[in-house]
């Protein structure tokens, strides 16, 4: 190390891998994994997203799984959380879960087209 | 670095290993691969997480769930359901709420929502052998802020701010022996690290050495800009090998980046460090004995002053610090003196790191702000008395400590209030007892335990620690005299006063102790020839109660000497003079009719 300024810059370019070990998460990304999301083809929504977070250099992303939540037609299911406000993303495949984490989590907006239809 | 989605940290501490956790490792990797997740979670191998009486446990991030009591074969259901599912694994979670709900997250569970992690930030979080993950967790920086913005003065103003004090046993105030040292004549001056730890059960300073290394050598680098010192050295003691392994690895990390070794971040301050290993001397620990030991001579200590600030390695100023105030230095830099004297009492600032062993339910390490009750650590952190026994005592400060009984649960851990009822803070093993223990045969193994360590080099120590045992050895044998007791009291305090160094000193501690607390155990093993709490086998007479025996006759069956006889589905009887003591029967019997008196 040469100066104080390389160690900050490794520091930061290490940092987004660690933050998974955080305590909390600004924003939340769950992507249902029970058999029918699975099927549906939710491992490659997963991978996808992993890829577009480090694209993205994006931090404090908590990506988790959960089990069959029940609308088992519309897997692959995505929640985004962030604080108080949850949305749900249906029929989601690998380049919408690109587009969403452009789309919602850096800018911010909500993609209302691929969400949960009301019932 | 790869980013992933998940992190399963494996510890692997001590107690852990111990346990196996490296099939629970190994099968963790084998699913993953199985499942074809290796791209998107990652096994982690840390250092102790805590809680050893569960191990082995796993962590599992972003979510924070921890499973404990792992065996290999829950790897691939830790895997298939979880990792890849989502669904989280209930048989493998702990209980909570005396046993009437599950934590799913640690952060639910009191035993870690009680603690204060400072000087264990790292340790059970980090993987100890990349320097990268100590880097991402601030590592290095507070050196670098020392170097690049703080004076040497500013550094040691910090530090003495800050409150630190010798987390050893001696609770000297950290920046004033910084301060001396800096201001001592002498070159080239030396920063030493002492591991050496020697008190038996504890482990708190093993725990940083095997988990988080890194802080160690950082904190070291910080005193010798502070004091001037172009070198430092670890003593590990030999019984760490483990902790010497990731120490070695470290360094080579440490230097490999230009954190150690020359012109460090491009300054003109450059500091090497150099491990030396023990020899199995307990009085190593001892500050002048292990300088001497580093040079190469017989572990001896000699008088002070002069103290190492002021002639100490080769007779030069030297700063020696234990292992855990040294992790304490690199967050004291980074956060400011203020923000850690915030934490802990007016006298005792910060946090301490305790080692609870002995008869308790969460055996393990724990950290806490100095000024926690003691009754807190140990029922709402330790998790209370197993077996449902009744709590006796708490022995603190090791070999050097004494022990407070429960009428004292309410004192607050400090080093002041701790010296007031008789004992030591000590390095920070705490050994509960409970009703089966005996107090005066506790005393006699720590006494022992010094005779065995003694250099010699002294007499009050040489001869005095072992006038002493000879007497313990003779009362919890039935063979005490009235006088023992004051004979006791009065080598205590001839050895107290004369003794050349800390062991000495404060050998004769625990049976002080013991005396002022529980003068009655001893009064019955000396005058009554017998042992309350029914466990100095020569005191012990073995019966069998009439009323609870049924006569299945497998006492009879499994005892070694042939004492018990009598007839099927009819009371037994042992035969006093035959009956060895060893108390098979008694751990044999299923209708709990052995009775000790």
């Amino acid at each position: 190390m040469k100066s104080l300024d390389e160690l900050d810059k490794l520091r930061e370019k290490l940092q987004q891998d660690m933050q998974v070990r955080q305590a909390e998460h600004d924003v939340t990304v769950t992507v249902s994994m029970g058999t029918c999301g699975i099927a549906a083809g939710a491992r490659e929504v997963v991978k996808a997203m992993l890829d577009e977070l480090k694209d993205q250099g994006l931090s404090n992303v908590a990506l988790t799984q959960t089990s069959c939540a029940g609308l088992c037609r519309y897997e692959p299911l995505v929640e985004v959380i962030r604080g108080d406000e949850k949305t749900t993303y249906v029929h989601v495949d690998g380049s919408k879960a690109r587009e969403i984490i452009k789309k919602h989590l850096v800018a911010g907006k909500i993609v209302t087209e691929w969400t949960a239809p009301e019932e | 670095m790869e980013m992933y989605r998940s992190h399963v940290l494996v510890c692997a501490g001590a107690g852990c290993i111990s346990s196996d956790c490296k099939s629970v490792q190994q099968a963790l990797y084998d699913n993953i691969d199985k499942y074809g997740l290796s791209r998107e979670v990652k096994v982690v191998e840390t250092g102790c997480m805590g809680p050893c009486d569960l191990g082995p446990v796993v962590m599992v991030f972003p979510d924070g769930v921890f499973y404990r009591r792992l065996k290999e074969a829950d790897a691939a259901e830790i895997v298939g359901e979880h990792l890849l599912k989502g669904k989280v694994v209930p048989r493998l979670l702990q209980q909570t709420n005396g046993g009437r709900d599950q934590a799913v997250s640690f952060s639910q569970l009191e035993f870690f929502r009680r603690q204060t992690r400072i000087a264990l930030r790292n340790t059970g979080l980090i993987n100890p052998e990349s320097v990268e993950e100590y880097i991402a967790r601030d590592g290095y920086r507070a050196l670098g802020k020392a170097l690049s913005q703080m004076s040497p003065e500013q550094v040691v103003q910090t530090v003495k701010e800050s409150g630190l004090r010798g987390r050893g046993g001696a609770g000297f105030p950290t920046g004033l022996k910084w301060e001396f040292t800096a201001r001592a004549a002498g070159h080239p001056k030396y920063v030493v690290c002492n591991a050496d730890e020697g008190d038996p059960g504890a482990f708190m300073d093993r725990s940083i050495l095997e988990g988080d290394p890194h802080s160690v050598l950082e904190a070291m680098a910080i005193c010798g800009y502070s004091i001037g010192a172009p070198h430092g050295y670890i003593y590990v003691r030999a019984e760490y090998p483990l902790a010497v392994e990731r120490l070695e690895k470290a360094l080579a990390k440490a230097r490999e980046y230009g954190l150690l070794g020359d012109h460090i971040f491009g300054t003109d301050f450059s500091f090497n460090i150099e491990i030396r290993v023990g020899a199995g001397a307990f009085v190593c620990g001892e500050e002048t004995a292990l300088l001497a030991s580093i040079e190469g001579r017989r572990g001896e200590p000699r008088p002070k002053p002069p103290f190492p600030a002021q002639a100490g390695l080769w007779g030069k100023p030297t700063v020696i610090n234990n292992v855990e105030t040294l992790a304490n230095i690199a967050p004291i830099i980074l956060n400011g003196a203020e923000w850690y004297a915030s934490v802990g009492t007016e006298k005792s600032k910060g946090t301490k790191v305790f080692a609870l062993a002995g008869k308790i339910n969460n055996t393990g390490l724990v950290e806490v702000p100095m000024g926690t009750p003691l009754r807190e650590i140990i029922y709402d952190i330790g998790g209370g008395i197993p077996g449902g026994k009744k709590f006796k005592a708490v022995q603190t400060g090791g070999p050097s400590g004494g022990c407070i009984p429960a009428a004292h649960l309410d004192t607050p851990v400090d080093y002041e209030s701790l010296t007031g009822l008789g004992t030591i803070m000590g390095s920070g093993g705490m050994i509960i007892v409970d009703e089966d223990t005996c107090m005066v045969d506790l005393a006699k193994f720590f006494l022992e335990f010094v005779q065995e360590e003694s250099c010699g080099k002294c007499a009050p120590c040489r001869i005095g620690t072992k006038r002493m045992l000879e007497i313990m050895e003779r009362i919890t044998s039935g063979h005490g005299q009235e006088g023992d007791i004051e004979l006791l009291e009065e080598l205590s305090s001839g050895i107290k006063t004369s003794a050349l160094c800390g062991l000495g000193q404060t050998a004769p501690n625990p049976v002080l102790s013991t005396l002022r607390y529980f003068r009655h155990e001893y009064e019955a093993h000396i005058r009554d020839k017998k042992c309350p709490a029914g466990a100095c086998q020569a005191l012990v007479t073995y019966s069998i109660d009439a009323v609870s025996c049924t006569g299945c006759g497998l006492c009879s069956k499994v005892c070694p000497a042939g004492a018990i006889t009598g007839e099927k589905k009819k009371p037994h009887h042992i035969d006093a003079g035959l009956c060895i003591k060893c108390g098979t029967c008694k751990q044999k019997c299923k209708f709990d009719a052995v009775i000790t008196v």
